[in-house]
C-alpha cells in the first residue's frame, strides 16, 4: 500500500501551552483512519496541521512521499488534501454547482462562464456520492446532511487524495449515517485516504481500519481496530495520572438550593434535565463539546428559557424567563465567553461590578457612587483584581483580571446558585488556582455552584458530584467517589446511563 | 482631567477661536441682541440633540425626527389657533411626539428591524402624512396669548432658553446618577452583556426612542411659540443638524460613549458658524462645507481614538 501521508514528531504550542506534543500519524491510501481524544486531547489542531491552517513548531509532514515545509491552506488543497469540516463551510446563498465551481474552476475573474459545464460537473460529481439533488438547487434549501455529500463531492472533483471528515456523523440520522458509510467505502475502493474524528466509538469498527488515540496533546497509541474494543479506547483516551491538586475543601451540604424537573428547551436542544444542587456543594457538569451544558445554563438563566419542566428554588416553584427575572431569584450566570459578554469593556471596573445591582445601590433613585467605589474597592481586594483604580476602564486590563471583574459582578448580587461556565478556560495557571480556591470558599458560605468544565482534571477535582451530559440530556450523576475519568467519559460518549446519586 | 474630557476642550477650543476671528474683525456680532437671538434660535435644536445622543449612546438611529417635529409644530400651531394655552398645546405636542418615538421603538426594539431603515420609513411616511393632511399651507395669526407663551419676547425669549438649559440638566443628571442612564450606557457598549447582566435592553431602546420623540414634542412646541409662520417644512433636515451636532460634540456614532455636554458644546459650534461666515464675508454656500468638514474632523478624530486606544 502506499503512503499518503505521514506526519513525525508534530510539536505546536499555542503562547506557552503546547497543543500537539510530538504526534505521529501516517494515513495509507484507501484507508480509513479514526483519531479519537477527549476535548483538548489536540484532534483539531492536528487536522488543521494536516491542512496547512497551523504551521508545526517542529516535526516533519510528509504527503505523497515528498516532505513538505511551510504547508499552507491553499499548497495543502493542490496536495491533494481537502477537510470536511463538522458544519459544511459552503456558500448559502450559491447553488450546489455555484459552489462546487468555485474549487474548482481556474480564471480570471472576467472570464466567460460556462454555465452548460459548470451544471455537467456538478451533477457528475453528485452522482459519484449518491445525491441525487439537482446543482441548480440553493444551498440553503439543503439539510446538513445533504451539504455534508456536496462537500464530499466538491473534494472529489479537486481530485482530492487525503480526505479529513471532522464529525462527519454528529448530526446525521441513522439513515443518513447508513448512506455516508456508503460514500466513503466507494471512496476507499478509489485509493482515498481518509482520516476520521468522531465521538461514536460504537461506529468505529464498521468504517474504521486503524485508530489513533490522543490525550491531552501527546500521541498515546495507534491500533489496529479489529484488535481493540470501546472499552480499551476509553482506557487509552482517559489513562492520565491525576497529579494536580485541588484545593477541594469538604463542607457539610445543606438544603436542596436549586432544582430542575424534567427541564426541556426543544429551539436550544435541552431535554428533560432534572437535577438538584445543594448549598455548599459544587455540582460539576461534564460533557462533549455540543452535549448541551452552556444550552442547560442558557435555559437556567432565562437567557432561552424553558417550554417545559419547572425549575423551584428553594423548593419554591419560579419561572425564570429572562436574565432579570433569574437575577431577582438569586442565580447568576458568568459565561463561558467573558471577553466578548462577560464585562463591558468601554466601563470602568466599578460600574462593571455594579450593573446587576444598579438598583440596590441607589438611595432615592440616585446612584450612590461612594457606595459603589466602596463595593468595587471591597471585591477587587477580594480577588486581587489588578487595575490601577476602580474608575479605570476594564477593557484596559488583563483576560485574567477582567474575568476575575465578570465573577465579581456576580458575587455583588449575592446569588443563592452561581453557574460558572468553564470558569478556568484560557486563564494563567496561578489565576486558575485563586479561581478554585474560591470557589471552594463560596461553597462553605453556603452557595450552590454548578460548574461547567470541559477539563476532566477540574471536573474530577473540584466537584462534590458530576452530572455527565449527552446530547442534551443526563447521561448520568455520578458521586465523587464513583466519578473517575473512564465512568465520566464512557457516559459522556453515551450509552452508559445510570443514574447514582 | 484634561485627557477624560480631551473632544470637549478642543471642540470650545475651536469655538473660542472662531469666536475670537469675530470679535478682531467684526466685533459687532457680539451685540446683545444678535447673540440673545442666535441663542434662542439654536435652543430648540439642543433639546433635540439631546435626545438624539441617548438615542446614539444606545447604538440606534433615529433620522425621522425632522418630520416628527415639523408634525408637532402644526399640530401645536393648529392647538394655539384654536385657543388653546401655550402650556396645553406644548403637553400635546410632546405626546404626539412620543408617540411617534414610540412607534419608532416598537419597531426597532421588539419587531427587531434596523433603526436606519425604520426611521427612514417613518421619515417619509410623517412627512408625506402631514403634506397630504395639511395641504402644504403655513399657519399664521397665532394669538398674542400663545406666542412667546404670552408673556411677550422679552421674557418670552429667555423662558425658550432657560427650558432647553434644563432639559439638558436633567438629561445630564440622569445619564450620571440614575441606573436608568447607565443601562443606556450598558446597552449601546454591548447589548448581549447588558441583557446577561439582568438588564432589559430591549426596554431601554424601546424607552430612548420614546424619550427622542417626547423632546422632539417639546423642542416643536418652542418652535410653534417663537415662531409667526408655522410651515410644514420647519423640521427638514433638522436630523442631520442634530446627529452632527451630537458627534462633533463627542458622543460616539458606536454606541456606549460620549457625554451630554457635549451636545451644548456641537450645538453652539455648528449654529454659530452660518451667522459667522455671513459676518465675516463668505458666501453662505460655505457653511454646508465647514460644517461638513468639521463632522469629518470629528469622526477622524474618534477613529484616531479608537485606534490608539488598542
Amino acid at each position: 500500500m502506499d503512503t499518503l501521508l505521514k506526519l513525525t514528531s508534530i510539536v505546536k504550542s499555542f503562547g506557552g501551552v503546547q497543543a500537539l506534543k510530538g504526534v505521529s500519524f501516517d494515513l495509507q491510501a484507501g484507508e480509513v483512519h479514526a483519531i479519537v481524544g477527549e476535548n483538548g486531547a489536540g484532534k483539531s489542531t492536528l487536522i488543521k496541521t494536516i491542512s496547512g491552517a497551523h504551521q508545526p513548531d517542529s516535526g516533519t509532514i510528509e504527503i505523497q512521499g515528498q516532505i513538505v515545509r511551510h504547508l499552507s491552506p491553499a499548497h495543502a488543497k493542490t496536495l491533494g488534501v481537502a477537510v470536511i469540516y463538522q458544519q459544511p463551510a459552503l456558500f448559502p446563498d450559491l447553488t450546489i454547482a455555484e459552489n462546487i465551481a468555485l474549487g474548482l474552476e481556474r480564471g480570471g475573474a472576467w472570464r466567460k462562464i460556462d454555465w452548460r459545464a459548470r451544471h455537467r460537473q456538478a451533477r457528475e460529481l453528485l452522482d459519484r456520492v449518491g445525491a441525487n439533488i439537482a446543482p441548480e438547487t440553493e444551498v440553503r434549501q439543503l439539510t446538513m446532511p445533504q451539504q455534508q455529500l456536496v462537500e464530499i463531492a466538491r473534494s472529489l472533483g479537486t481530485n482530492a487524495r487525503i480526505l479529513i471528515l471532522d464529525e462527519p456523523t454528529a448530526s446525521l440520522s441513522d439513515r443518513e449515517v447508513h448512506h455516508l458509510f456508503g460514500v466513503i467505502r466507494e471512496l476507499k475502493k478509489l485509493g482515498v485516504g481518509m482520516v476520521y474524528i468522531s465521538h461514536r466509538l460504537e461506529e468505529l469498527p464498521q468504517i474504521a481500519d486503524r485508530v489513533t488515540v490522543l490525550r491531552d496533546g501527546a500521541y498515546v497509541g495507534t491500533r489496529l481496530m479489529a484488535e481493540v474494543d470501546r472499552a480499551e479506547m476509553i482506557r487509552l483516551m482517559v489513562g492520565r495520572e491525576l497529579s494536580a491538586v485541588f484545593p477541594k475543601i469538604t463542607v457539610p451540604l445543606g438544603e436542596v438550593v436549586l432544582e430542575t424537573r424534567n427541564l426541556s428547551c426543544r429551539t436550544s436542544g435541552v431535554m428533560d434535565i432534572s437535577l438538584k444542587v445543594r448549598a455548599g456543594e459544587i455540582l460539576g457538569l461534564a460533557g462533549l463539546m455540543g452535549a448541551g451544558r452552556t444550552e442547560f445554563a442558557r435555559v437556567l438563566f432565562g437567557l432561552t428559557p424553558a417550554d417545559r419542566g419547572e425549575i423551584l428554588l428553594n423548593g419554591k416553584r419560579g419561572s425564570v424567563d429572562s436574565p432579570a427575572h433569574a437575577v431577582q431569584l438569586g442565580i447568576a450566570y458568568v459565561p463561558e465567553d467573558r471577553r466578548r459578554h462577560g464585562v463591558i469593556l468601554e466601563m470602568p471596573v466599578a460600574a462593571n461590578t455594579t450593573l446587576a445591582i444598579l438598583r440596590t445601590i441607589s438611595r432615592g433613585g440616585l446612584l450612590d457612587f461612594a457606595g459603589e467605589r466602596g463595593i468595587a474597592e471591597k471585591f477587587v481586594k477580594l480577588l486581587g483584581i489588578k487595575t490601577p483604580s476602580v474608575s479605570a476602564a476594564v477593557g484596559n486590563l488583563s483576560g485574567g483580571n477582567q474575568q476575575k471583574v465578570s465573577l465579581a459582578r456576580w458575587l455583588a448580587t449575592e446569588p443563592k446558585v452561581m453557574i460558572l461556565d468553564e470558569p478556568t478556560q484560557g486563564v494563567d495557571v496561578g489565576a486558575k488556582a485563586e479561581i478554585h480556591k474560591l470557589m471552594g470558599e463560596l461553597a462553605r458560605r453556603g452557595m450552590a455552584i454548578i460548574m461547567i468544565s470541559s477539563e476532566m482534571p477540574e471536573v474530577l477535582g473540584m466537584s462534590d458530584r458530576v452530572a455527565v451530559m449527552h446530547r442534551g440530556r443526563v447521561a448520568g450523576v455520578l458521586d465523587r467517589e464513583r466519578a473517575t475519568q473512564e465512568a465520566v467519559l464512557e457516559m459522556a460518549l453515551g450509552h452508559a446511563s445510570e443514574v447514582m446519586a | 482631567m484634561i485627557a477624560r474630557y480631551k473632544r470637549e476642550f478642543s471642540v470650545s477650543l475651536a469655538l473660542g477661536l472662531l469666536l475670537l476671528v469675530l470679535g478682531i474683525r467684526r466685533p459687532d456680532f457680539f451685540q446683545g441682541r444678535n447673540i440673545l437671538f442666535l441663542v434662542t434660535d439654536a435652543a430648540p435644536t439642543l433639546i433635540v440633540a439631546v435626545g438624539i445622543a441617548l438615542v446614539i449612546i444606545a447604538r440606534q438611529i433615529d433620522i425621522s425626527v425632522g418630520s416628527q417635529l415639523s408634525i408637532c409644530v402644526v399640530v401645536a400651531g393648529l392647538a394655539g389657533r384654536a385657543g388653546w394655552s401655550a402650556p396645553a398645546a406644548a403637553g400635546m405636542a410632546i405626546l404626539l411626539g412620543a408617540a411617534m418615538g414610540c412607534l419608532n421603538g416598537l419597531l426597532v426594539a421588539f419587531v427587531n428591524l434596523p433603526s436606519i431603515v425604520v426611521t427612514l420609513a417613518t421619515l417619509v411616511i410623517f412627512r408625506q402624512t402631514l403634506l397630504y393632511w395639511g395641504e402644504g399651507e403655513s399657519i399664521q395669526n397665532l394669538p398674542a396669548t400663545f406666542q412667546w407663551f404670552g408673556a411677550g419676547q422679552a421674557v418670552g425669549q429667555w423662558l425658550v432658553i432657560g427650558i432647553s438649559g434644563a432639559v439638558l440638566a436633567v438629561a445630564m443628571a440622569v445619564t450620571n446618577y440614575v441606573p436608568a442612564g447607565r443601562a443606556i450606557y450598558a446597552t449601546g457598549s454591548d447589548f448581549e452583556a447588558a441583557r446577561l447582566a439582568g438588564l432589559k435592553p430591549k426596554w431601554v431602546t424601546f424607552g430612548v426612542f420614546i424619550l427622542l420623540g417626547g423632546l422632539t414634542g417639546l423642542a416643536a412646541s418652542l418652535e410653534a411659540v417663537r415662531k409667526s409662520q408655522l410651515g410644514p417644512k420647519l423640521g427638514d433636515g433638522l436630523e442631520m443638524r442634530v446627529i452632527a451636532a451630537a458627534v462633533v460634540g463627542g458622543i460616539a456614532i458606536s454606541g456606549g460613549r460620549g457625554r451630554l455636554i457635549g451636545c451644548l458644546i456641537g450645538v453652539a459650534l455648528l449654529q454659530t458658524i452660518a451667522p459667522a461666515l455671513n459676518y465675516l464675508g463668505f458666501p453662505p454656500e460655505w457653511e454646508k462645507a465647514c460644517q461638513g468638514l468639521i463632522i469629518l474632523l470629528a469622526v477622524a478624530s474618534d477613529a484616531f481614538d479608537r485606534k490608539k486606544g488598542h
